[in-house]
């Protein structure tokens, strides 16, 4: 018999919950998307391609493909979305987790949690906090007619704007706690040292202060990009449901659309996607280590 | 040759330096950038530096009247145990830390509000430093190009400073590839390279051990006089400060006790901080010896002989142990006023127990204010 190590036994909890809650929904997102809808909701026989087919062809009357480019600009839109998202989280992230790191102790830990504070209260409750900021008759635009700005409401709801706000204010947290890991770790005799040798702001940070956060840098990035990329929250209730994002549009196939298989398959598509990101990140972080090494 | 090397070099370096500095701050004159050889003129001098941390009314006094001057080429060393504000002090000439009052003179300028990056000052820290993600070169480097240097001017400086610090062969290397003593060389090497007028060391040598430490004071005597810069070093280590230095300032509570070579502070020590920090002494209250009550008397263990008939006893006591050193016998005596140490030549076999009368010379004595 093989003697296991302890570490083993100390694993297996998390490993299990990886397992039940991770792998197996993924695996059943998998066998999904190869099988037929059912017009009830669920899957039926037989097992067909015709899911991932439709992403990109839609079917003529004749039943011949004719090439449909929507899904794919649905795709390109999210896309887009979480990448801005991801680089604002990142612009405002850093300096948030610089401030923090350069603060005492006590502050820091004040600073910390009212970081983390938004996690306390529901996603969909805070969402829905900026609907009333943002509305016509909301903080912003009541406050502003008061002051005498203006006549007419500001269109500050249902737009782009409106979403990548809602993405940026959700994740945020994600970007900062990664960054002030890396930057509290840094040695503040280093920044003295680059001081000594003639470097400037600016070259302290392109040269010192920039290549040592990289990991934190990069995990922050993985951790804001994945789940802006299948957001469904902030594109319905902030952009109103009018441009389609990938989140939006497979929690449809779950509900209204009743096509599970698509839902499935488009599922997928997401999480390849942050596969890549993943894969990314890891030769970055593997970089940063070298460089510690 | 190497000698010869590095100060060919230096000029070019220095006016390269020189440029870069006028340039970061215009408003001042450019004559003062080039250096005129002045005999009156000391290199750093600070002159009624006080330094008090947190509230200028009732915060920490870390630093108090210091008026030190540090000559051209000189190895200066600040000495003291912790907390004395040596490191403090230091940290004010590169310019980390900015005097409360008092003035920093570098080259006659008063540099006290300037940044580290104006000032020609180079620092190797207690813990090196290095930065982690830079190769050894790269390291070396680094202040050259912040600099703006040409890059064949940074790659044949890079090579001299090595080849100076005996590391020629470790430059693609990662500095936690590296032991301590050679990262210790590349902390020199980055911190030689642009040629400083002075060189600030803090506690260099702390994180070596002892075979390598005594190495490297080798060495940095050696890197000192080939470079012709100033070094000055910070250590609360008499015996490596007694050593290397030319001059040391003895430091402790923020002052200075005393500012002299190493032969002057261990012979004429100016108190009784001094007398006991800087080797062995044995301190004797003046009473004891039928002096004026308020003084105390310092003698070193090795001045002190047992009685003979040319060299009648101070002082008597009973032999508390006897250790036979191979060279000198230590003896610990129980005087009336209290213990002394003695070093004596020889062997000299003496049980615990036994009575005897100590004496020393006349000129081995220091008398010193309690």
């Amino acid at each position: 018999m093989i003697k296991l190590r302890p570490v083993f036994w100390l694993l297996l909890p998390a490993v299990g919950v990886i397992f039940v809650f991770g792998a197996i929904p993924l695996l059943i997102s998998l066998v999904y998307s190869f099988l037929t809808a059912n017009p009830y909701g669920g899957v039926a026989m037989p097992p067909t391609f015709s899911s991932y087919v439709q992403m990109l062809f839609d079917q003529d009357f004749d039943g011949s493909l004719v090439f449909m480019p929507d899904y794919i600009w649905i795709a390109v839109r999210s896309l887009y979305l979480a990448l801005l998202t991801t680089m604002l989280s990142l612009a405002v992230g850093f300096p948030v987790a610089w401030y923090i790191v350069c603060q005492s102790p006590n502050r820091r830990k004040v600073l910390l949690t009212l970081v983390s504070l938004p996690f306390w209260i529901n996603t969909l409750i805070r969402t829905y906090c900026w609907i009333l900021i943002l509305r016509d008759e909301g903080l912003i635009n009541g406050f502003l007619k008061w002051l005498g700005i203006i006549q007419h409401p500001l269109p500050l709801l249902y737009n782009q704007g409106a979403i990548l706000l809602g993405l940026v204010y959700t994740f945020l947290p994600f970007m900062v706690l990664p960054i002030y890991a890396t930057l509290e770790r840094l040695d503040p005799r280093l920044i003295e040292a680059a001081y000594d040798l003639y470097a400037n702001r600016w070259q302290l940070f392109r040269r010192v202060i920039w290549p040592l956060t990289k990991p934190g840098i990069a995990a922050g990035t993985v951790l804001v990009f994945a789940p802006a990329l299948g957001a469904f929250l902030q594109p319905d209730l902030l952009g109103g449901g009018k441009q389609l994002l990938i989140g939006s549009l497979i929690e449809m196939q779950f509900t209204s659309s009743r096509n599970w298989p698509f839902g499935a398959a488009l599922s997928m598509l997401v999480t390849f996607a942050v596969l890549v990101a993943l894969a990314w990140q890891s030769r970055r972080s593997k970089a940063g280590a070298e460089a510690r090494a | 040759m190497l000698h010869m090397a590095a100060l060919k070099t230096s000029t070019d370096g220095d006016r390269a330096r020189m440029a870069s500095v006028a340039l970061s701050d215009a408003d001042r004159p450019v004559t003062r950038m080039v250096p005129q050889p002045d005999p009156l003129r000391h290199l750093i001098e600070v002159v009624q530096v006080e330094k008090i941390f947190g509230d200028p009314t009732n915060g920490h006094k870390a630093l108090e009247a210091i008026n030190v001057s540090i000559e051209e080429k000189e190895f200066f060393t600040l000495l003291g145990p912790s907390g004395c504000g040596k490191t403090t002090l230091l940290r004010m000439i590169a310019g980390f830390e900015h005097p409360t009052t008092g003035e920093i003179r570098l080259q006659g300028r008063d540099v006290a509000s300037l940044p580290p990056r104006t000032r020609p000052v180079n620092m190797v820290f207690q813990n090196y430093a290095l930065f982690p993600h830079l190769t050894v070169a790269q390291n070396v480097a680094f202040g050259l190009e912040m600099l703006n240097w040409k890059k064949p001017d940074i790659a044949a400086r890079v090579n001299e400073t090595l080849a100076l610090v005996k590391l020629d062969t470790f430059r693609q290397r990662k500095p936690a590839q590296l032991s301590g003593g050679q990262q210790q060389r590349v902390a020199l090497a980055r911190a030689l390279a642009p040629r400083p007028q002075v060189l600030l060391l803090d506690e260099p040598l702390s994180a070596l051990d002892l075979k390598l430490r005594r190495e490297m004071q080798f060495e940095l005597k050696r890197l000192q006089r080939e470079t012709g810069i100033t070094f000055v070093l910070v250590t609360h280590d008499q015996e490596e400060a007694l050593a290397m230095s030319d001059r040391l300032a003895v430091m402790n509570t923020g002052r200075i006790q005393q500012i002299g070579t190493p032969e002057e502070i261990y012979d004429n020590p100016a108190n009784r901080f001094v007398a006991d920090f800087i080797g062995e002494a044995n301190l004797i209250p003046g009473a004891a010896l039928g002096r004026n009550a308020s003084v105390v008397i310092a003698v070193r263990p090795e001045r002190v002989a047992l009685a003979s008939p040319d060299m009648p006893a101070r002082l008597r006591g009973v032999v508390d142990s006897a250790t036979f050193l191979g060279s000198d016998t230590l003896m610990e005596v129980t005087v009336p006023s209290g213990r002394v140490r003695a070093r004596i030549r020889g062997a000299a076999r003496l049980a615990p127990g036994t009575e005897v009368g100590l004496a020393w010379p006349a000129d081995a004595e220091r008398e010193l204010a309690d």
